[in-house]
């Protein structure tokens, strides 16, 4: 297996990275090859290699890089990715307050974990309790996700990371399960990964059953609104499963962000074809200037569920009461 | 009246779906199934995921039909929470067995 951290390699240029992933070539080792003068890379693509390292030191193998000394390399050490490689980077790096910028790879194995890990991360965003809900959401949703849905041997990794120039906040989980494409399998009739990206992105629809709305413990609309959070703060969404690739693309200034239920609907990418992720690989943009609250956004998301639903049914829900 | 006090029980970010789960049936379904009007009291609890709102109350909503939610009252809610709960709530009885 062989994976090279690129110069560039954020949600908007993403596929070059994973075009370059090679799940194939000696079983028991995986190569690691980082760009020889700079390295920029989304927190997505930390935490697909972390993943590729931790599984495959998990199964008995090994991983190898040559690790060039680089500028960046003081940012791949303190996102914690030689520890995860168990790789000596040849640098140490002074430890210092992580305030405000990142959250360092994270392995969470359990529920309990991911609960921990969810009240731990708030202080190092120093994020206000505004821009800190959607952070905390989209980290709860798609890491309880991966550790429902994936049966990883690895569980989940995750990072984040805080861009102060764009004013956005990166945020990559991944496992290394039975993909989108397994999962969904269990219950739907999809014969490609793409497909079940797809299926996985509509509200309402679970790998748990075939039933439409899910379970009583499953809803099937975790990735849906994480889908829709990056959409109304004007960001990417990615989604790498199997051998596919959907990206949600950024909305233009100038028009409105528009949620669609169906992610067909969608100005997206979607890239098939691709070397096979045995697992899935979530990545998400998040615009924290606050211009818009969370409640706003779940207006918005709540909208796109009634447009599923004709008006005189609407008109006929029994509302919660509240007091 | 049967109260849940929320916070107690999951904290200020209700995200951990198998409490969720064990607060309907341990809670929640006994109380319903005996006449009671249940307050689920929300006090203290910053913000909730929609997978949260959904273990806690779909099911409820899906067999016992809508009129059940006039025997549950959301309290102390914040704006995010209330919307969670509408969208779980419209959702749910869509889906009545």
């Amino acid at each position: 297996m062989e994976l090279r951290l690129p110069n560039s390699a954020h949600l908007g240029n993403i596929e070059g990275f994973v075009r370059g992933f090679n799940p194939d070539g000696k079983a028991d080792e995986l190569s690691l090859e980082i760009h020889p003068k700079w390295v920029s890379v989304h927190p997505a693509v930390l935490a697909m290699s972390a993943t590729a390292g931790a599984t495959m030191i998990a199964n008995g193998g090994l991983v190898t890089a040559k690790v060039p000394q680089i500028k960046s390399l003081p940012y791949l050490v303190r996102m914690g990715l030689f520890d995860v490689l168990q790789i000596n980077p040849g640098i140490t790096v002074t430890e210092h307050e992580e305030a405000g910028r990142f959250i360092p790879l994270t392995n969470v194995r359990d529920n309990k974990g991911l609960s921990e890990f969810i009240v731990n991360m708030i202080p190092l965003l120093h994020a206000s309790p505004d821009e800190a809900e959607p952070i905390k959401y989209v980290i709860s949703e798609l890491v309880r996700n991966a550790l429902e849905h994936a049966v990883s041997p690895v569980g989940a990794f995750v990072c984040a990371q805080y861009f102060k120039k764009t004013e956005r906040l990166a945020i990559g989980v991944a496992d290394s399960g039975i993909g989108i494409l397994g999962s969904m399998s269990r219950s739907h009739p999809v014969k490609s990964s793409m497909e079940a990206i797809t299926l996985a992105l509509k509200p309402g629809i679970t790998g748990t059953t075939s039933r439409f709305g899910g379970t009583e413990y499953n809803a099937g609309a975790g990735l849906f609104f994480t889908k829709a959070i990056a959409c109304a703060s004007r960001n990417f969404f990615v989604a790498y499963s199997g051998d596919a690739l959907f990206k949600l693309r950024r909305t233009p200034s100038g028009q409105t962000p528009v949620i669609h239920a169906d992610p067909n609907d969608d100005i997206a990418t979607r890239v098939e074809g691709l070397p096979p992720w045995q697992g899935t690989v979530v990545g998400i943009d998040i615009g924290i200037e606050a211009h818009k609250t969370f409640d706003d956004l779940l207006r918005e998301i709540r909208g796109a569920y009634q447009l599923q639903v004709r008006e005189g049914r609407k008109a006929r829900y029994k509302r919660p009461r509240f007091a | 009246m049967t109260v849940i006090n929320l916070f107690e029980l999951a904290g200020e970010f209700a995200e951990d779906k198998d409490i969720a789960r064990n607060i309907r049936i341990d809670k929640l379904l006994p109380a319903l199934a005996n006449g009671e009007t249940v307050e689920i009291d929300f006090a203290q609890v910053g913000l909730a995921t929609q997978s949260f709102i959904h273990a806690l109350v779909s099911d409820v909503v899906r067999k016992e039909g809508p009129n059940v939610l006039d025997r549950i009252v959301f309290s102390n809610c914040n704006s995010s929470i209330k919307s969670l709960i509408r969208i779980v709530t419209e959702y749910s009885q869509d889906q009545i067995d």
